[in-house]
């Protein structure tokens, strides 16, 4: 060990990249857990194809994962990498342009051979790692598949069952690079493969083949290091959005002493939080496939009437499904969360991409006038809070309320100084209680000063109702089709949104100054990489400020003077232009657009560049 | 696995308790009345608590019924009553939760719940009203509707041929199935029992009368003059009996084709006939398309009412506590703390 040189890095950007079949997330999964155990500040993003397994070897089967870490914040994901690792001629072939010039690549040489090549449409006799194609990269070819047969060829084990441990023998590789313990992985692939543990025990081996390979060859003129990141004291685990998402509503569940009841239908990138939750029963969870994603919100409403902390997820096309059902529980007014955890679209779209497109489908996709408030996450940690906000306001407003969060934060994972069940904020439930009649009678649609009516269950005796999709009569919810009240009502609905905004917190600048020339009005995922942008400017000696919105609707009190405070407004989305229309429609104020629809998140320099010619105007 | 245990005598109200504040806005003559009035007089007698019992319903003309109950209760979206009842009954399995369904509301628009309800045998008991028609909508032909149905929007006859609710229910693996009608309360009142009385989600299609669009589709099964022979009543470990002093019978030649007989005439005894068996699908499957079979010496074949099928199979509702105690004991009640925690952290100081 001390023949090699230790190189301090401040942050590193590693891609793997390799067949669908090769294992590449759960590989970059676990070099996140041991990177986040290491202390450092991190950002990941999966970048998975559509088809499960595309034809190997092709550039349509491609996967990657791309980790972000270093000694200092990280707020995004990294718009180039450093670290290029590819286990085939495609996935060099895809993944090349998001190396920096100079970065480092490793091959697997078995995964170049005339098949692979030829697969990846490289024209004959042309293999990129033996020509000089790659001279302005630093290239490390290593025969990982025949490496991983060698040491594993007494493990009596066949060929196939060796080489799915290839991509152990690259994590082992990496962790000797950067100096990771393997402990973590070890103690995981025990537990995975506990009923198969000689095939637990070969990846262990291959694992522990490719630290050692790296060890005895020097594979790096040396090893990197890249210390702990300075961030606030306490304790710190790692990650991923929808698993966030699912805590943050278990979490609600206990705050407002209710049972969740999660109704959903599979589909991208939505489906880990079902996943998630139907592991936690114990905790009382009802977790419901259903047929259909009409049925899950549905059976969600049922559930609702019944008492439950009812929550629907799905995808944009699985929310537009759903549309009718929500603007049943706008009118009838109970507690209902739906989770748009959206991808790019419109259709079935980019269906592993991510995409803010859904903001407008939130607020205005249902029929007749059906407000209700959404609220967005901003990052993997953030789901937690912002699903919790969310169940919050469903519950204590007796309303339908929209979580947004997207791919990219579904699947990203960082690291979460997580919070205790004790600082979590109590959700107050009003149900109504038997003898909350007027003169023996119930009337479900009498309101508080909030304009929220009660919440009475089934169950409750001379509580007895029916709620329904007709207009209702204000206060004695019965059916009514007299013209005034519909009017009335309609305009009661909106006021009790509109109201919410006396209950949540006024806008924050994230940076920057109060007044200036330039404001960036970002929501969602976006957060990570404006924040990233305006620190590296501020760094350069330009302080442009950032507020970044958690309520979009209604919102916060001060967001129209907020914005006034400045020359002009930068709105980036990835998408064609949504929040940018509700700030122009809400204040009258010519925000400026910036949008990327690429199904990718945006780069660091992106936003750099978009503020400088701003600025320059 | 059943969840709802009805106690007997303890209910806490009268039928009259059940009526609602509002008035009642179905067509004069309409056979929705009659239902209304048998479920208000049957469910005093089942010893439930008027504060558990909710009515649920989608869209159509029966829907309107949970306004006119004095209970808990859903008027929904089309199609969707059923998924509605049973996210109700999975999260409050102690309530007694009834569906309030039409022939267009749960076969064509909600059909895709409808099946899927019944293959996951919730507790629910659903009243199909089947009046062949779309009635709110003012006289299309509906998928119950005959071949060749002349209606508003098919003024050459329907082009498409009916879907059989009941084939269709014991396809689903349904666990019960029934068929009543409005016009005749004493059986109807005995359906709605037999239906709240089973534990799973049992489908009662009721015949129902629209005097507007589709008026006297189901006349033939109560007219003095035609009921006898087009009528039959089932009745479990009793023979096929039907026609004027129950003089024809039906037997099962092969075991699988139905064959109408002159009891009398042939001197046949009550073995030789079919005898009703609730527990049998087979026999289930085909009573639910006995009228389908053409006729022969004896006549045509008659429509079945009464309990086609009963069995019993566990309820979803049950199943799903059922994980949820087995969660609760092997990893003991839930520790929000701990399940935040994970597996791996680590401390910055």
């Amino acid at each position: 060990m001390s023949k090699e040189k230790i190189q301090f890095k401040t942050n590193v950007v590693i891609r793997f990249a390799g067949d669908s079949g090769d294992g590449i997330q759960l590989t970059g999964t676990q070099f996140t857990t041991s990177t986040a155990l290491a202390g450092n500040d991190l950002a990941t993003y999966p970048d998975y194809p559509a088809e499960i397994r595309a034809p190997a070897g092709t550039i349509a089967g491609v996967s990657g994962f791309q980790l972000h870490f270093g000694s200092d914040e990280v707020h995004t994901s990294g718009d180039y990498c450093d670290v290029l690792v590819v286990m085939n001629a495609a996935a060099l072939k895809a993944n090349l342009n998001h190396l920096k010039k100079g970065g480092i690549i490793i091959a697997n040489e078995d995964g170049f051979d005339e098949k692979n090549l030829r697969l990846a449409k490289y024209p004959d006799g042309v293999n990129p790692i033996q020509d000089d194609s790659l001279e302005e990269y630093q290239v490390h070819i290593v025969p990982v598949t025949k490496l991983t047969r060698e040491c594993l060829k007494d493990s009596g084990l066949g060929v196939r069952d060796m080489d799915r441990s290839k991509n152990m023998f690259v994590l082992g590789l990496l962790y000797y690079m950067y100096n990771r313990s393997m402990d973590p992985t070890i103690t995981f692939l025990e537990s995975k493969f506990a009923k198969k543990p000689e095939v637990g025990e070969a990846n262990i081996k291959a694992m522990k083949a490719g630290y050692s390979f790296a060890d005895t060859t020097e594979i790096q003129n040396g090893r990197f290091e890249v210390k702990a990141a300075p961030m606030e004291k306490g304790t710190y685990r790692s990650i991923m959005g929808n698993q966030a998402t699912a805590f943050g509503l278990i979490a609600a569940g206990c705050r407002a002493n209710l049972p969740v009841y999660y109704a959903t239908y599979p589909i991208t990138p939505a489906s880990d939080i079902l996943h998630e939750l139907s592991r936690h029963k114990n905790f009382g969870v009802v977790t419901v496939q259903a047929e259909d994603e009409i049925s899950a919100v549905a059976s969600a409403i049922g559930a609702s009437f019944g008492g439950s902390l009812a929550v629907t997820a799905s995808a944009g096309p699985g929310i537009s499904l759903k549309t009718e059902a929500i603007s049943l529980a706008t009118i009838y007014e109970i507690p209902l969360v739906v989770c748009d955890i959206q991808r790019a679209g419109p259709s079935t779209g980019l269906p592993t991409k991510m995409e803010q497109a859904d903001l407008m489908q939130a607020i205005y996709g249902r029929p007749g006038e059906a407000p209700l408030p959404v609220v967005a996450a901003t990052s993997p940690a953030d789901c937690f809070d912002a699903v919790f906000e969310a169940c919050r306001i469903a519950l204590e407003f007796m309303t339908p309320v929209f979580f947004l969060s997207d791919g990219y934060l579904a699947n990203g994972a960082e690291p979460w100084r997580f919070p205790s069940m004790a600082d979590l904020r109590e959700i107050k439930v009003g149900f109504a209680n038997e003898g909350d009649t007027d003169d023996g009678v119930y009337l479900p649609y009498k309101r508080d000063e909030r304009l929220v009516r009660k919440w009475a269950l089934p169950g409750t005796p001379g509580l007895e109702h029916r709620i329904g999709g007709l207009e209702k009569e204000d206060v004695t919810g019965n059916v009514s089709y007299d013209p005034e009240n519909h009017e009335k009502m309609v305009k009661i609905r909106q006021q009790k949104v509109n109201n919410i905004a006396d209950h949540i917190p006024l806008q924050e600048l994230d940076s920057g100054p109060e007044k200036g020339e330039l404001l960036v009005v970002g929501w969602g995922s976006t957060y990570g990489t404006i924040k990233a942008a305006l620190k590296q400017l501020r760094a350069e000696g330009v302080d442009v400020a950032h507020a970044h919105l958690r309520y979009l609707n209604p919102f916060p009190r001060n967001l129209g003077e907020l914005i006034k405070n400045y020359d002009q407004v930068l709105v980036p989305e990835i998408n064609n232009g949504q929040l940018v229309r509700l700030i122009r429609d809400q204040f009258l104020y010519p925000a400026i657009p910036y949008n990327k629809i690429k199904g990718q998140p945006f780069a660091v320099a992106e936003i750099k560049n978009k503020v400088w010619e701003l600025l320059k105007k | 696995m059943s969840s709802t245990q009805i106690p007997e005598n303890t209910s806490n109200f009268t039928s009259k308790d059940l009526v609602s504040d509002q008035d009642i806005r179905w067509c004069p003559g309409c056979g929705d009345y009659s239902i209304l009035k048998q479920v208000q007089k049957v469910l005093p007698e089942l010893g439930l608590k008027k504060e558990n019992i909710v009515f649920v319903s989608g869209i159509g003309c029966s829907s309107r019924f949970p306004y006119y109950m004095n209970t808990y209760g859903m008027h929904t979206i089309h199609g969707r009553a059923t998924s509605i009842a049973t996210g109700l009954k999975v999260s409050r399995p102690e309530l007694s939760v009834w569906v309030v369904t039409g022939d267009g509301d749960s076969l064509s628009i909600g059909g895709n719940h409808f099946i899927h309800t019944l293959r996951k045998n919730p507790n629910l008991n659903i009243l199909l009203f089947n009046n062949e028609i779309y009635g709110l909508t003012k006289g299309q032909f509906s998928p119950t509707s005959p071949e060749g149905k002349v209606t508003k929007s098919s003024p050459m006859g329907s082009v498409e041929h009916p879907f059989n609710p009941l084939a269709l229910a014991l396809g689903a693996d349904a666990t019960f199935v029934a068929r009543s009608m409005d016009r005749d309360p004493k059986h109807l009142q005995a359906m709605i029992r037999r239906s709240a009385g089973h534990e799973g989600t049992s489908l009662l299609e009721i015949y129902q009368n629209c005097n507007v669009f589709n008026d006297g589709a189901f006349f033939a099964y109560t007219d003095r003059a035609t009921k006898t022979d087009r009528a039959l009543f089932l009745e479990h470990g009793r023979p096929l009996l039907f026609g004027e002093g129950n003089k024809k019978g039906i037997r099962l030649v092969d075991g699988c084709h139905p064959q109408v007989v002159d009891v009398e005439k042939e001197g046949l005894s009550e073995s030789d006939l079919w005898i009703h068996d609730e527990k049998d699908s087979l026999k289930a499957g085909l009573l639910a398309r006995l009228p389908e079979n053409q006729g022969n010496g004896e006549g045509e074949f008659p429509s079945a009412f009464g309990v086609f099928y009963a069995v019993e199979r566990y309820c979803l509702e049950g199943a799903v506590r059922l994980q949820i105690e087995k969660a609760r004991e092997r990893m003991g009640e839930g520790d929000l703390d701990a399940l935040i925690r994970g597996d791996h952290v680590w401390e910055i100081k």
